[in-house]
């Protein structure tokens, strides 16, 4: 039994704390989520690739530097507790996922170095606005090439340079790759929950694009980027919800009420030993997703599904008992609380919310009980 | 990252694996044996069990030799008693005394004692109980109130036990009480271990919600014992006792069954708004929750095998565990009985589904929640121990016991 992480993964993630500890401190979210002509930490963003951290499981033959999955998952982990206000998940967990589980030899040539050094930024796009989108009710339509229709919130869509797009084609759906500064296509940024992270509503105007695996099985492969995509959320998420957990400490020792830290109330005590267990609860589920991830293992859709779940309950619970914990100041504009809560949200939904990946879970163990 | 054992945990499981396999029937999809027989018989199967056991050198593998264990790492144990749960055997006799009074002993008691007793603690031909809890002092157990004076050279001991399993069928117990109430309640603490067939000592079984009769009441009117007894220094019986409590938090176990399996049999078994319960989206969710909360559990034991593996010590994670899974199994419980609508009541085995452990357990269920550690003091543990709060305020602490104000 090694269910841990090796040396060098544990010192992976210790330098990329303490990268980001010093570049990434809360003023940087503050500052992309005040400005609203910095749509993310563009230094940051630069730093961050040149750590190479983008191609760290992308293969060396298409321009990564091919470490694996659970270099990328404690790399995500930090990610999330930083609340780093960058393009990574988008271009990480989704395009260049999209485009190694769906695309050509050619294709991977092509797309995936530029990802994997950061000159490119890639994004996924499949909401349509508010709703569960499914492939019968999807409007964005691709015909002989070219693509029509409107997809939001596209997260990062608004900077990025390619997107991944989920379309209706003919009767099924299919994944086509855009690059967003063609003709046809316009897009603006769009106001959401958590402005750290811009996101953009981009509208399609017969925009060429190229297909990205067999015509009409796209959903099929989304469905197979966001299993990917769920574990590396869901190791973000994780993160997120440990710096809640420590500020949420910090906080309940030093602050005094009735003559004594608030945190010795069993009242604030027993909501943070609640905020531990839900996040132990999490990372447990978490390391085993990130196991199922690294090794492709079968047990990846149920894994990466109880990751996600786990993951979206912890950071949902630790942000806002964060902010109650706080009392009246974690109320403020000025507290770093709604950072957190902001992301905590954002990240929820963004492959999909806890109900959906909820009744994925229990179709996977319907289906494993089947076979 | 990966869940093999190594070449020499792989070696000995398989070595364990065909001892089971030569000793023992497979777990077959019925009651365990010990729920099948009754008290006495049970007791009889499980004696002989751990004795055979202990031959093959399978009981206390972790033990140091010098107390009869095979001073072998703790993870050999851990094989063992997962292997061992593949078995149809008898368990439960021994636990408070291999997990608490074992090592309490081998910790406090003198070179003879330990020879005395901690082999026939180990092979199961002696039983042992715990004597800590009181109608009184429960979660605070300090402020227990049993007495002991000095008379001679014993001790005599008045008052009552609460909560004690397995004191009818059990040789020997481990004993604190209260030497001097004039000293604060910590300290007027002192630790004995006891011959439960003493003169003076009455012994009542406990009814519970569901029934059942798992635990015990224990008088003791002018009880004597002998001072050579005692474990620990007059006074000391407080830290003596915390070691044991340390103890106890691992060898309470997992929670039984029903858990998310169990209720995804039954709702795809159930009909609800005239399609099998299993489609419904709220079902759905729940069973989701506790899928999460069970590979939480199991994933986290992970965790603590992989440290235990290597030789290091299991991180805090390990201290969720009860909290997560007593709660559980009462939600669980309550669900499942839901899904079986107005007929959900009936408690008949005979005429409900899975021999109506739900309904079993919904009244079994609330006290594991209470049972070694309320949910509430282990939050304050975590609280404490583990994210490092301020402690408690505490106004009994300096004060003598017997200016402490009692209520009820």
């Amino acid at each position: 039994m090694n269910f841990d992480f090796s040396d060098a993964q544990k010192a992976l993630k210790q330098q990329t704390r303490d990268f980001l500890r010093a570049a990434c401190d809360t003023t940087v979210p503050r500052r992309v989520l005040e400005d609203t002509d910095e749509p993310f930490a563009r230094d940051l963003w630069q730093q961050i690739c040149a750590n190479e951290s983008p191609g760290i499981a992308i293969p060396e033959e298409v321009g990564g530097i091919g470490f694996g999955y659970l270099e990328l998952c404690v790399v995500a982990e930090e990610m999330g507790r930083a609340i780093a206000p960058v393009p990574f998940s988008s271009s990480v967990y989704l395009a260049a996922e999209a485009i190694l589980q769906g695309g050509s030899e050619e294709q991977k040539e092509r797309l995936l170095p530029r990802l994997a050094s950061g000159e490119s930024i890639g994004t996924f796009a499949l909401s349509e606005g508010p709703g569960q989108a499914t492939v019968a009710n999807l409007q964005a339509t691709l015909r002989d090439g070219r693509l029509s229709g409107t997809k939001m919130p596209v997260p990062d869509g608004d900077v990025a340079d390619l997107c991944v797009v989920v379309a209706k084609d003919g009767e099924g759906a299919s994944l086509a790759v855009v690059d967003l500064a063609a003709e046809g296509v316009s897009r603006e940024p769009v106001d959401t929950l958590d402005p750290s992270r811009s996101h953009a509503r981009i509208t399609f105007d017969g925009a060429e694009a190229e297909l990205l695996g067999e015509a009409g099985q796209g959903w099929a492969t989304k469905d197979a980027v966001f299993n990917r995509a769920a574990v590396l959320f869901a190791m973000e998420q994780l993160g997120g919800a440990d710096a809640c957990l420590q500020m949420a400490i910090g906080y309940a020792k030093g602050r005094y009420a009735f003559g004594r830290p608030i945190g010795s109330f069993q009242a604030i005590k027993h909501k943070l030993a609640d905020m531990y267990i839900k996040n132990e609860l999490a990372r447990a589920n978490c390391y085993y997703g990130a196991w199922a991830l690294s090794t492709d293992a079968p047990e990846l859709p149920v894994a990466a599904a109880a990751a996600r779940v786990a993951a979206t309950q912890a950071f949902h619970f630790a942000s806002k008992e964060n902010i109650q914990t706080h009392g009246g100041i974690g109320f403020t504009w000025e507290s770093d609380c709604h950072l957190y809560y902001r992301r905590s949200k954002l990240l929820a939904l963004s492959i999909g919310s806890e109900r959906v990946w909820k009744d994925r879970l229990i179709s996977g163990l319907e289906r494993q009980e089947a076979a | 990252m990966d869940f093999n054992d190594t070449p020499e945990q792989a070696a000995y499981r398989a070595e364990v694996r065909a001892w089971l396999g030569a000793n023992a029937e497979p777990r077959k999809d019925r009651p365990s044996v010990s729920r099948r027989l009754d008290a006495e018989e049970g007791l009889a199967l499980a004696k002989a069990w751990q004795a055979r056991k202990a031959d093959a050198g399978y009981a206390c593998r972790h033990w140091p030799v010098a107390h009869g264990g095979q001073g072998r790492p703790m993870i050999e144990t851990i094989i063992y008693d997962q292997e061992e749960a593949n078995f149809d055997v008898p368990t439960g006799f021994f636990s408070i005394g291999l997990g608490m009074c074992g090592p309490v002993m081998a910790q406090y008691a003198t070179q003879e004692q330990q020879a005395r007793f901690i082999p026939p603690l180990m092979r199961g031909e002696e039983v042992w109980c715990q004597l800590f809890s009181e109608p009184a002092a429960g979660s605070d157990v300090a402020g227990l109130r049993t007495r002991c004076h000095r008379d001679g050279d014993d001790w005599v001991v008045n008052g009552q036990k609460v909560w004690t399993s397995g004191a009818h069928y059990s040789d020997w117990g481990i004993l604190v009480a209260r030497h001097d109430s004039s000293l604060p309640k910590h300290k007027g603490l002192t630790f004995f271990f006891i011959d439960m067939k003493s003169p003076g000592i009455d012994i009542k079984p406990i009814k519970q919600i569901n029934g059942g009769s798992n635990f015990n009441e224990v008088f003791f009117t002018n009880v004597r014992v002998p001072d050579s007894q005692r474990l620990g220094a007059i006074g000391e019986g407080w830290q003596v006792a915390i070691t044991t409590l340390m103890n106890e938090r691992l060898a309470v176990g997992d929670a039984p069954p029903p858990d998310f399996r169990e209720v995804m049999k039954l709702a795809a078994a159930c009909e609800l708004d005239g399609r099998s319960a299993l489609e419904d989206s709220s079902v759905r969710e729940k069973i989701a929750d506790w899928y999460v909360e069970a590979m939480g559990m199991k994933h986290t034991k992970a965790r603590t095998m992989t440290a235990l593996s290597q030789g290091k010590v299991p991180g805090p994670e390990n201290s969720i565990g009860k909290v997560v899974s007593a709660s559980k199994l009462q939600n669980v419980s309550s669900f499942g009985a839901d899904l079986m609508d107005m007929g959900g009541v009936i408690t008949d085995p005979s005429l409900m589904p899975s021999d109506a452990l739900f309904q079993q357990s919904f009244l079994y269920s609330p006290g594991l929640r209470i049972a070694g550690g309320t949910d509430e003091i282990l939050r304050n543990i975590i609280a404490e121990r583990v994210l490092g709060l301020p402690g408690e305020i505490r106004v009994d602490r300096d004060v003598p016991y017997s200016d402490i104000p009692t209520g009820n």
